[in-house]
């Protein structure tokens, strides 16, 4: 379900870094907690964003939730796709769906992440709590 | 993410979209059990009804049910309501599930008319089926002539073989009925509307989409549109407050706020950008913040992003020019009349 190569954070983002570059999306927990997603905001490129601050905003019907960036760097890319698509974050959130590429500021910074087996266990026990 | 918006479940089964559809364009059943009940039996049960809530429940035909206000003393809402008229001594609120025990507990204070006054939630279930097939789905399971119901009338009937109050009323802006019931049944009439309604296209729906459709309707949701510090004149609800009734709780201040006029009013708007407008969110006037969102978001069947604010008189004509603050950013948007969607007859 999560994949082993992205690093996550407890706020549902996921990150998969390449060299010296960063994809950063959301998960697929958090996508089906937000329900149906009808609208995206993204930061322009050239953005400078440090780890934990506000990347972008992702609304669902019922919802709005703040994405917050992973790690620090510059934005290179953002996915223009979702904002007459934002359906797709529910379709799929690990893959098409990637919200923005970034440049990375710090290659040490992702370590801190969780990896895809502490993430997958953190999102089992958030499905407890809510289920008790 | 931070902040999934607080809801539980059912918020939606399928997904507020799907449910949403399902109900405008084939039907939709919702488990509304939460819903309170209130009765008030007596010889003077009329004079109780009258007292407490705004609306002239003295023009009610047995059988036959409107919307109302119960109001403070202030003429300010305690809780909006339907009132059901089972006999000329007795009668049937149906209020909002938060605000039952207050309801009662309101009802009773104001009781000086000696009537019998039963806070009767835990005795009734409650399912709501919704859209333009749920005749049809709901006749499956009934002798009871549902076509000659009319809106907003109600009768006892069957239902799947058990005794229910079956009332032409919904929250949803189309066609449909709400039935009440004893609890202990709502497990299988549920299941077999669900089973029959297949056929038909019939999705459970959850609180996220009667949300949405009662918003994309134009219907009032107390904590939002409403509260106790609102009175039916700033709500746009003056259909409902017959001051003219007689006298009942609130009536002064509503003749005098009538007289001077009110300094804010509710107002349906339609955003001009891809931006949603969401709850509590400031209106804009130039720079100038002049009210406050009680309720935004998307109309799914309108394919637009809507909402109801307070707004000052003036302000509210359709066509104006607004702006909505929505984080850094200020969204245009215009005044629309509402009801944003009216299905048609």
């Amino acid at each position: 379900m999560y994949p082993a190569e992205f690093r996550y954070t407890k706020d549902h983002e996921w990150l998969q870094v390449n060299g010296a570059m960063g994809t950063i999306g959301i998960t697929d927990y958090a996508q089906h907690a937000l329900g149906d997603v009808v609208f995206v905001e993204l930061p322009k490129v050239g953005a400078k964003v440090k780890a934990g601050e506000v990347l972008g905003t992702v609304e669902s019907v019922k919802a709005v939730s703040e994405v917050f960036s992973p790690v620090s760097g510059e934005v290179t890319e953002v996915n223009s796709e979702l904002s007459t698509s934002p359906e797709k974050i529910n379709q799929d959130p690990h893959r098409s769906a990637w919200l923005v590429k970034i440049k990375l500021a710090d290659a040490n910074e992702a370590a801190k992440l969780m990896d895809s087996k502490t993430y997958t266990e953190y999102v089992a026990e958030k499905e407890k709590e809510q289920t008790a | 993410m931070v902040d999934f918006g607080g809801w539980d479940m059912p918020v939606e089964y399928s997904g507020i979209l799907a449910e949403h559809e399902a109900v405008r364009t084939r039907v939709g059943l919702f488990d509304v059990s939460h819903m309170g009940e209130i009765e008030i039996r007596g010889p003077r049960a009329l004079d109780l009804v009258q007292h407490v809530t705004c609306n002239d429940v003295s023009k009610l035909s047995i059988g036959q049910a409107h919307y109302s206000g119960l109001m403070t003393p202030k003429g300010t809402f305690v809780d909006d309501l339907l009132v059901h008229k089972f006999s000329d001594t007795h009668y049937f609120l149906c209020v909002n599930a938060s605000n039952q025990d207050k309801d009662y507990a309101h009802i009773r204070e104001n009781n000086k008319f000696g009537a019998e006054v039963e806070n009767a939630g835990e005795r009734y279930a409650q399912l709501a089926i919704q859209g333009p097939r749920a005749l049809e789905l709901l006749q499956k399971f009934t002798k009871t002539q549902l076509a000659s119901i009319k809106y907003y009338w109600f009768t006892r009937g069957d239902v799947d073989g058990v005794h229910c109050i079956i009332a032409r009323t919904g929250y949803t802006g189309e066609d449909g009925f709400e039935i009440y019931f004893a609890p202990e049944f709502a497990e299988k009439i549920w299941d077999h509307l669900m089973d029959a309604g297949k056929p038909l296209g019939i999705m459970a729906c959850g609180l996220g989409a009667r949300n949405t459709l009662r918003l994309e309707a134009g219907m009032a949701l107390y904590g939002h549109e409403i509260d106790d510090t609102t009175t039916p004149w700033e709500a746009n609800l003056g259909w409902i407050c017959k001051v003219d009734k007689g006298p009942f709780l609130g009536r002064e201040t509503l003749l005098r706020q009538q007289g001077i006029g009110v300094a804010r009013i509710l107002a349906g708007f339609e955003m001009e950008s891809k931006l949603i407008a969401r709850d509590g969110y400031t209106v804009l006037e130039g720079e100038r913040g002049v009210g406050t969102v009680t309720s935004g978001g998307p109309a799914p069947f309108l394919k637009k992003n809507i909402g109801f604010a307070y707004v000052p008189p003036g302000v509210n004509k359709p066509g104006t020019k607004i702006g909505i603050a929505v984080r850094a950013q200020t969204a245009p948007a215009k005044i629309v009349t509402t009801p944003f969607y009216k299905r048609k007859k």
